[in-house]
């Protein structure tokens, strides 16, 4: 005879405002099996847990319902309170009364009958529950971060330091990523790559740290504690253990019209190259389109001038496997194509540029040696226009509908630091709001405009033409209420940022959930925001939403906290609901381990008894429940309906149709 | 029409994949993004996870539409779940057409954990298109007696 409880949570107001708790509970009280049914302001604090122990010990309860938020936030705090009072903690079921009740119905007599039907359609699954235990995996003590920015970085130096080894996998030929190209930071103006060369060396230089650039993930299978990683290591036709970083290959190649991508296209390179000084490997790349001895087979000068013979114009891609406990996506962004906003003239005129090619125009190591001239004549502009919002909070369709979050605060910087250096040039900044919320981020901007005289106009701008060899800005003026025409020399556009476009086939292969915006989603938008909902799936940086610098590197740490938190243990607790099959139905037909995705299953020719002493030895499916995960597509495969699911069966999934429809 | 149909509400049925769609509806939920009480969710691990006899089963008992819910195709948390489920799917609405049961009381959608707009707009939206139709006939006779 099964002796259920059920607990009914009134979640403060939340619940018990729409749902008239003491009447569900009431009414779940007649239900066949119930033996107690009681009601509490907040079953999840210690008190309602403590209420939740007391009943089970009181009236030896076999099973347990509560009714109260969703099982995505609470179901594990409640398998932890029965377990703890000796109830198998597979023997609680959750209706999820507030998300998908109080919250969304207004009207009480509406809300309470619905949370009475999710609390007969819990019960009815709970009466067919069994007490399920789950297995044990090893963990491999390695940690994979995709992606070798800023955020990458910490969070490879932070798992290093607790001990762990880890991977670095970049697709570009350096680490670095896109803080490596800006020149200075806000808002204390420190010089990038003074703050970020040294965690590019210290990677290197970690014996736990193994950094693979210039290569892919190809692969990935497995599950948390046990990923088994493909990685393409592309090839680069220079041999990374021979070569020493001399950089003679490079002023003999004479092939050097090749867009240098570290200086966005701004200037050129040869076809051999080190993406800049300080990049990590320092290893010299070549790129195969532009090479003339793979295009053709002539030249080879560069071979000849390596004094330790690295270079290899055979070489091939190469394809590595690696076992890993956890994962970390670190892919970073990219700022988004300007090909919808042609009325700011970027793709027709050479002075319209984007805030990043404005980093390189003003950096030391850029196109310019840091000498801020216009990229047409290479003469020094005397009044600059930035623009700002260009492509985010838009949704118009051609841009981003969200805030790109770092744009205000680093046009702040470029115009001061412009007025700084060349106290001559005009400022004007286009903005729709300026936000500025941060550490003496405010502070930062009321600079820009009282001690350095940036002119911040409130408004959009309508296009951008030329007239008589200036960029005419035109826009409105909405706190003086007029149109204004700016006639400058060099246009700044701060382009929204998105997701590394990597990411989307990334997500597919960690089964990572991604939003409309392509960021990845975390586990709870609060609570687990370095977590994605996949076990063992972690995500630093902006490729979960935009971030500035400092945000990256807390975020890029707390992921690492995640990680060892992780790794630190020997084993891991596998998922309780497996598939099982039933060997007196299994006919051997081998369509389950067809369909499932894990390679869980397999058959083993195994002995019945056919009575009178007879025995027949019959091929039947066995499922490992260390690799399976649950999800349930081979029990609908099964043709002879051996295949079921713990914990979401047949039966138990029947038994809740079956109450939800009863009326 | 609008008479019968406040005497007797429909009862709607939707499968929830626990990754993407049930989180969607959470999502929902926490937006006080509102549709219809009489969509009713079950969770199940995965959309692959839903048999056909469990729809069978929810039609034979009187429910008035049935929607399934899982991730974006290609974004299933177990890899190709929902491709099964769409195919599975597919096959028994058509199936379900023949024995009368009109097509549009039948879904499937694909709804993601951070969708909790597209979550009320669709069930918003199947629940107006089952109101529109009226009780479920078709299976009336095979209707287990409650």
């Amino acid at each position: 005879m099964q002796k259920i409880g059920v607990f009914v949570c009134w979640c403060g107001s939340n619940i018990a405002a729409t749902v008239d708790v003491k009447k569900v509970a009431e009414v779940l009280k007649a239900e066949p099996g119930v033996v107690i049914s009681e009601n509490y302001q907040y079953m999840c604090s210690e008190n309602g847990q403590a209420l939740i122990r007391n009943a089970i010990k009181e009236h030896g309860l076999t099973g347990v319902v509560v009714c109260s938020c969703s099982p995505r936030m609470h179901e594990a705090t409640f398998r932890k309170t029965c377990e703890s009072a000796g109830l198998n903690p597979y023997m609680v079921e959750i209706a999820n009364i507030r998300e998908q009740c109080s919250w969304i119905h207004k009207d009480i007599e509406e809300a309470t009958e619905k949370a009475i039907i999710l609390g007969r359609s819990a019960i009815a699954k709970l009466k067919l529950n069994a007490p399920l235990t789950s297995g044990e995996s090893a963990v491999v003590k390695r940690a994979l971060v995709i992606g070798g920015g800023i955020a990458g970085i910490q969070s490879a130096l932070d798992i290093a330091e607790a001990g762990f080894e880890v991977d670095i996998v970049e697709q570009s030929p350096t680490i670095g990523g896109n803080m490596a190209k800006l020149d200075k930071t806000f808002p204390t103006l420190d010089c990038a790559a003074c703050i970020l060369t040294p965690k590019m060396v210290d990677c290197a230089q970690n014996e736990k740290i193994d950094i693979m650039t210039f290569s892919e993930i190809e692969s990935v299978k497995g599950f948390v504690g046990n990923f088994k990683v493909q990685i393409r290591r592309k090839a680069r036709f220079v041999d990374e253990k021979k070569c020493t970083g001399c950089g003679e290959c490079m002023q003999k190649c004479p092939s050097k019209k090749g867009l240098n991508d570290f200086n966005m296209g701004l200037n050129t390179r040869p076809a051999i190259y080190i993406p800049f000084a300080q990049a990590i490997p320092n290893v010299a790349i070549i790129d195969p389109e532009q090479c003339l001895k793979i295009k053709n087979g002539k030249c080879g000068l560069c071979a000849m001038k390596c004094n330790v013979n690295a270079i290899d114009y055979t070489q091939k891609d190469e394809i590595i496997e690696r076992e890993y406990g956890a994962i970390v996506v670190a892919t970073g962004y990219k700022p988004i194509s300007l090909e919808n906003f042609n009325e700011y003239g970027y793709s027709s005129y050479k002075d319209v540029v984007t805030s990043l090619e404005l980093e390189r125009l003003m950096n030391a190591a850029g196109p310019s040696d840091g000498h801020l001239v216009r990229p047409s004549d290479h003469k020094e502009p005397k009044v600059i226009t930035f623009i700002q919002c260009v492509g985010s909070r838009d949704t118009s369709g051609c841009g981003k509908p969200y805030c790109s979050k770092i744009c205000c605060m680093y046009t702040a910087k470029h115009a001061m630091l412009i007025r700084e250096k060349y106290p001559d040039t005009e400022v004007h900044v286009f903005y729709i709001d300026v936000r500025t919320p941060g550490k003496n981020y405010d502070e930062f901007f009321r600079r820009a405009v009282e001690q350095y005289g940036v002119d911040y106009i409130k408004g959009m701008v309508g296009k951008v033409y030329e007239e008589n060899g200036k960029l005419m800005v035109q826009g409105s003026d909405l706190i003086n209420n007029e149109q204004v025409v700016i006639p400058s020399d060099l246009v700044v556009l701060a382009a929204a940022i998105e997701p590394n476009p990597s990411v989307r086939n990334i997500a597919t292969m960690v089964t990572a959930s991604i939003d409309t915006n392509n960021f990845l989603t975390e586990a709870h938008a609060k609570l687990r925001p370095v977590e994605s909902p996949t076990a063992g799936i972690f995500l630093s940086g902006v490729c979960q939403g935009p971030k500035d610098i400092p945000e990256t590197v807390s975020q890029a740490s707390a992921c690492a906290a995640k990680v060892i938190g992780l790794l630190a243990k020997d084993k891991l607790k596998c998922n309780a609901c497996v598939s099982h099959s039933d060997e007196m139905l299994c006919t051997g037909c081998s369509v389950c381990a067809n369909v499932c995705p894990y390679g869980a299953i397999t058959y083993v020719d195994k002995e019945f008894r056919l009575g009178g002493g007879k025995t027949e030895v019959r091929r039947v499916a066995t499922v490992n429940d260390a690799v399976c995960q649950g999800c349930g597509a081979c029990t609908v495969a099964c043709p002879s309906g051996a295949m079921d699911l713990k914990g979401f069966s047949n039966k138990q999934i029947m038994a809740e149709v079956d109450a939800i429809c009863k009326r | 029409m609008q008479e019968i149909n406040k005497e007797k509400k429909p009862l709607i049925v939707a499968f929830c994949c626990n990754w993407c769609s049930y989180a969607g509806a959470d999502l929902a939920g926490s937006s006080r993004l509102s549709y219809p009480a009489d969509v009713k969710i079950i969770r199940v691990p995965c959309s692959c996870r839903v048999n056909p006899m469990f729809i069978l089963k929810a039609f034979q008992r009187g429910a008035d539409g049935v929607i399934i819910c899982g991730c974006h195709p290609g974004d299933c948390h177990y890899t190709t779940g929902n491709y099964y489920a769409r195919r599975r799917m597919s096959l028994l609405f058509s199936m379900l057409d023949y024995l009368g049961i009109e097509r549009e009381r039948t879904r499937v959608e694909w709804v993601s954990a951070a969708e909790g707009a597209k979550f009320s707009k669709v069930m918003n939206e199947f629940a107006s298109k089952i109101n529109e139709l009226g009780e479920n006939k078709r299976l009336e006779d095979l209707r287990c007696k409650n």
